[in-house]
């Protein structure tokens, strides 16, 4: 029998955790899916059960703080679970999920999407070597194992995160060989007012910047990868000065941390019917909602970087907008909430996006022989081609070239391959919309779908009156 | 040298050691931990072939979304970043 609850949240970062909670404190009964086997998103993603005992990090610290109030009785937490399909069936969310192996069906009355952001990586010859992962995929390493990623580690990328995953590999014990950055120390003076808000993360960012100068790592201001050699694992970088168009140093490491900004997981709200706008400022194509959540579809709402990177305190407190106004409009209340705060930590989160965003130069290292489609093996050449066969929007790419259709379900190509047809056509990249998404919105495997079923089972419509 | 950012290794306390098979090699991990950074660890980078130029590949986004660190447990793929690690384990290759 199918689960029915009052709200339910997917995703269990600082949005749809807080959403949650502000919801169960406004009365509702309430469900938060993820697909984590904890709460924490990405930004505090929990330690794996292999750590013991470890010092304490400002992220942790947050993240066992919501994994804490979440652990209250009320709520129900499915985690390990991935949502694979969501349709509207007589005013009532239905949603299919996949828990760990097991397929089942939860129905809400509203349903509060916090999918949060995936990482953008610009492609550059030899990114798909064994060794290079994404900035925030080190993240992810640091936080859950406090593993490193390999002995001697070139970290690239913009924005704060390239200091920040620096910084962690000298925490965890790791040697950095060079870090990266397409951004100038004019870029970062520029997001200076955006930052003087925000004194505690702008203290922590100085130390990283420090230490790393006190330790004699090379900072590359205004320089990007664009070229990683290595045959079945990474041995070495080149860099490129983007001023000038010019080579920069070239550094030996077997392993290399590359990213370059998030970009918002709008697929099921706009599988759901959500306006979805490009917006480079917030990361790219976003998902429409109010500051409060409120979306232009029916008992659908929306928090946390999914509807525009604004970075996780903004995230958190949107969250808690959203699950009020949820609340509220399911008891027939009116929401009277300020978004004052919000807006003051959304700014700091914007100036930091605006750092994040690749930059043209950056796009031009992403030479013809270069893969883009990582799961199909296809590279720049292939896909110019297709769009001068006229293949001019992400859907015509993918049904021609299947790029996209691989089992990453487009998530690292997309945008790549959206430049590249703006570029080769003219077209503003507001004009060049990612393909409608279909479920399943997660990989699944068949069997798990289909689950065990008894042919006898299956309903046989009547036939048809002649 | 001063450090602004002090070094941690010595301070963190692991789960004890267990050992798995990596396409027949055995793989020592700590258990609970992510079968990817397990393998990362133990030099284990390249996990399978890219499909259609058999080129080298090993995890990537580190978040369950890229599929790159796709493995076979119990004839079912499953993503190394996703899977704990445990005694006994055979990972095999796609």
């Amino acid at each position: 029998m199918p689960d029915h609850y009052d709200i339910a949240v997917v995703g269990a970062g600082p949005a749809g955790g807080n959403a949650t909670l502000a919801a169960a404190q406004s009365g509702a009964r309430v469900i938060l899916i993820d697909e984590q086997p904890k709460a924490g998103g990405q930004v505090w993603r929990s330690k794996s059960a292999s750590i013991l005992s470890s010092p304490a990090t400002p992220e942790g610290v947050a993240g066992d703080t919501l994994r804490a109030s979440l652990a209250d009785g009320s709520i129900t937490h499915l985690p390990n679970t991935r949502v694979w399909d969501i349709r509207r069936q007589d005013d009532v969310w239905s949603l299919q999920v996949l828990q760990d192996e097991t397929a089942t069906q939860i129905t809400a009355r509203a349903l509060i999407l916090a999918t949060g952001a995936r990482e953008y990586v610009q492609p550059v010859r030899g990114w798909t070597t064994p060794g290079v992962i994404g900035l925030a995929g080190a993240t992810a390493l640091f936080k859950q194992s406090l593993t490193l990623p390999g002995n001697k580690t070139v970290v690239s990328g913009t924005g704060p995160l390239v200091f920040y995953v620096a910084s962690e590999i000298r925490r965890l014990g790791g040697t950095v060989a060079a870090v990266v950055t397409p951004n100038t120390r004019a870029d970062w003076a520029r997001a200076m007012p955006a930052m003087i808000g925000q004194p505690k993360l702008m203290a922590r960012g100085a130390i990283w910047i420090t230490d790393l100068m006190l330790a004699k790592v090379p900072i590359l201001w205004g320089h990007a990868i664009s070229e990683v050699s290595g045959a079945d694992r990474v041995t070495g970088v080149q860099t490129h000065r983007l001023r000038d168009n010019t080579l920069g140093p070239s550094y030996s490491a077997d392993s290399l941390c590359l990213g370059h900004g998030l970009i918002p997981n709008i697929e099921a709200a706009q599988m759901l019917g959500v306006a979805i706008r490009h917006d480079p400022t917030l990361g790219g194509w976003v998902a429409d909602a109010d500051p409060d959540g409120a979306t232009t579809v029916k008992d659908l709402y929306l928090c946390g970087d999914g509807c525009g990177i604004r970075g996780a305190a903004a995230a958190g407190l949107q969250g808690i907008l959203a699950g009020t106004r949820a609340a509220n409009d399911i008891a027939g209340k009116p929401t009277t909430a300020s978004t004052r705060k919000w807006m003051r930590a959304a700014r700091f989160g914007k100036a930091m996006t605006a750092l994040s965003i690749p930059k043209p130069k950056l796009e031009a290292l992403t030479t013809n022989d270069t893969i883009l489609c990582r799961c199909e093996s296809m590279t720049c050449s292939d896909i110019s081609a297709e769009i001068d066969r006229g293949a001019t929007s992400t859907t015509s790419v993918k049904s021609g070239q299947r790029a996209g259709m691989g089992p990453c379900g487009g998530k690292y190509c997309q945008t790549a391959i959206a430049a590249l047809i703006a570029q080769q056509t003219g077209k503003p990249l507001a004009d060049v919309p990612p393909p409608a998404p279909r479920p399943p919105l997660r990989p699944v495997p068949l069997g798990q779908v289909a689950g065990d079923f008894d042919y006898d089972d299956l309903p046989i419509p009547k036939p048809a009156p002649l | 040298m001063i450090r602004l950012v002090p070094n941690h290794a010595a301070l963190i306390e692991r789960s004890k050691q267990v050992s798995f098979t990596f396409d027949g090699t055995p793989v020592t991990g700590h258990a609970g931990e992510s079968l990817a950074a397990a393998l990362l660890r133990a030099g284990h980078l390249k996990l399978r072939d890219a499909p259609n130029d058999a080129a080298p590949r090993g995890a990537f986004c580190c978040m369950g979304l890229c599929q790159e660190c796709a493995v076979v447990i119990n004839g079912q793929v499953v993503e190394a970043c996703r899977t704990d690690v445990s005694a006994e384990l055979a990972v095999g290759r796609v």
